[in-house]
């Protein structure tokens, strides 16, 4: 069962034994061995929901291939923040996770590479230090390795409860993305349910490739503070995926039924199995 | 130097974003000789949101790049109230590349309450001008000096702040989310805005204790006079120590500067 234990903070449940799931788009409840087998797309709707990382991580690496690293990295709450402790305390528990984002190398149809995956059921899937720092940690692993990295990526935004600890994660982030480029190693960023602020303007845009998941949510800006600041009524299909293909900033929209088979298929047209060989030896 | 309980985080805030206090231009006006102003991010369009060009810093040729939002109220609408939209990041990034090609130190002034919000500049790419600025500033092969004189208003003003020296005036002010923007969030009020200024910990003060910011220009007690000669002088001892640098050590301060903020535990 392995992995899928991860999903609900560490329950040793089949997946059978799991509670079923509720869509938030037509309320279909479903049973969780049928969502985990639709890859978490509402057989009633067909609606995307929102990936849980272990759930992503087992519909994309290859079985038992995936290690895990800085699974313990806990926040400091660097500026004592009021009431985030306690914040922190709860997603941990209601999401089972240590934090926003799980890091770790793995394969992808037998192609080795770092993998970061986000879960925006912990705290929106902001960015504070710890997400800041486990990304910046996978880069600097992969660029070491010669490995490519793979994000899944979903987040609200900058943590604002860790202050200018969490906007100078951006540029932290930033600088471990650019020497990964600078070694000539690829990296693919996957869009999902949401992207927006701080993460759009800094990791999820700096990708080699981008890909989209269909009608995810993907801006800068969000959409009530545009429609509040300007008066501006928004255009439908605003900021999603296909308004974001239509107007250049994503290469392809890919369905999640097809994402390993894709990922797999651009790992090996970039013959990253080559650097990641010459990365061993060194 | 006068301490940081001398006035509350939100007085500092207000004092920051108050329509006398001098912006990008002002600097280039009293430190900056034969300026001479270069426009248009060469793709779409000119936006006056931020201000750059070439002129000597004390004989030193330099490539300055400024947000401004104007004095009058027709120039602050054609400024956006010092807001850039993609196009003023692009022009900046295209400022910075030229500066690399010819060895030059870049000085940025950074002073606005956060990159332009709106349909258009969503349509034509606002998140990604600014991480391409990040991504860029990271590599860039020559010194950049980022000075916050004004509102450093989040990502926004993070694509202007990247490099290897940042310098705070003392009432500047830095943070991820406005004040407002964090109380309505936080506590669905935003006339909580002061309580969330002390708690963002976001004056210059805090940033020079966490090691975000190497220098602070004092401005308690001094005229404007005296603030421009205090960082002039700052800026001209950077800049010989940094050129005097091998570039590739350069680069590895910078992404170390970066590399070491946060804080976590195992």
């Amino acid at each position: 069962m392995g992995i899928l234990d991860n999903i609900l903070g560490g329950f040793s449940k089949s997946p059978a034994d799991m509670p079923p799931r509720v869509c938030k788009a037509c309320g279909m409840e479903i049973p969780y061995d049928e969502y985990l087998k639709n890859d978490c797309i509402c057989p009633g709707c067909g609606v995307y929901l929102r990936m849980r990382a272990y759930e992503r991580l087992s519909m994309i690496a290859d079985e038992g291939s995936f290690t895990e690293i800085d699974k313990k990295l806990k926040t400091k709450d660097p500026i004592k923040f009021p009431d985030y402790a306690q914040k922190i305390d709860k997603a941990e528990k209601s999401s089972g996770l240590t934090e926003a984002v799980i890091t770790g190398t793995a394969k992808i149809e037998g192609h080795s590479c770092g993998l970061f995956i986000m879960d925006s059921a912990f705290m929106m899937g902001s960015m504070g230090t710890v997400v800041g720092e486990k990304i910046t940690r996978i880069f600097e692993k992969a660029t070491a390795q010669g490995l490519p990295v793979i994000g899944f990526i979903t987040s609200g935004g900058a943590r604002m409860q860790e202050g200018i600890f969490s906007l100078m994660q951006m540029a932290k982030v930033s600088g471990a993305v650019q020497r990964h480029s600078e070694a000539g190693l690829l990296y693919i960023a996957v869009l999902t349910d949401p992207t927006t602020g701080g993460i759009t303007a800094s990791f999820a845009m700096l990708g080699d490739i981008i890909i989209a998941e269909p009608k995810a949510l993907i801006g800068f800006a969000g959409q009530r503070v545009i429609e509040q600041t300007t008066g501006e009524k928004l255009p439908a299909g605003f900021q999603r995926a296909e308004f974001q293909l239509e107007h250049g900033f994503v290469d392809m929209i890919e369905e999640r039924g097809r994402m390993r088979y894709t990922l797999g298929k651009l790992l090996s047209l970039h013959n990253t199995d080559a650097a990641a060989a010459a990365g061993k030896e060194r | 130097m006068a301490a940081n309980d001398t006035m509350t985080a939100y007085q500092r805030v207000q004092a920051a974003r108050n329509s006398k206090r001098p912006m990008g231009m002002f600097y280039i006006d009293h430190m900056i000789d034969d300026f001479i102003e270069l426009h248009g991010d060469r793709r779409f369009g000119d936006d006056a949101a931020i201000v750059s060009g070439i002129g000597f810093l004390n004989g030193i040729p330099v490539t300055v790049i400024a947000m401004e939002r104007g004095d009058t109220i027709e120039d602050r609408m054609k400024r956006h109230f010092g807001c850039p939209e993609p196009e003023g990041y692009r022009k900046a990034l295209r400022m910075m590349q030229e500066a690399e090609k010819f060895h030059r130190p870049v000085i940025c002034f950074i002073g606005s309450s956060g990159a332009y919000c709106g349909i258009d500049a969503e349509k034509r790419g606002q998140g990604l001008a600014i991480a391409e600025n990040l991504f860029a500033m990271m590599g860039l092969r020559t010194p950049i000096i980022s000075v916050v004189v004004g509102e450093g208003g989040s990502g926004g003003a993070l694509a202007l702040g990247v490099c290897d020296t940042a310098v705070m005036l003392e009432n500047a002010v830095y943070s991820v989310i406005s004040p407002e923007g964090c109380a309505s969030i936080l506590w669905k009020d935003a006339s909580k805005a002061a309580d969330a200024a002390e708690h963002l910990r976001l004056t210059s003060y805090d940033l020079k204790s966490f090691d975000v910011i190497e220098k602070i220009i004092p401005e308690q007690g001094k005229t404007e006079r005296e603030i421009c000669s205090a960082l002039k002088k700052y800026l001209l001892s950077e800049i010989t120590r940094l050129q005097a640098m091998p570039v590739s050590e350069m680069l590895d301060a910078r992404y170390g500067k970066f590399r070491k903020i946060g804080a976590y535990q195992k």
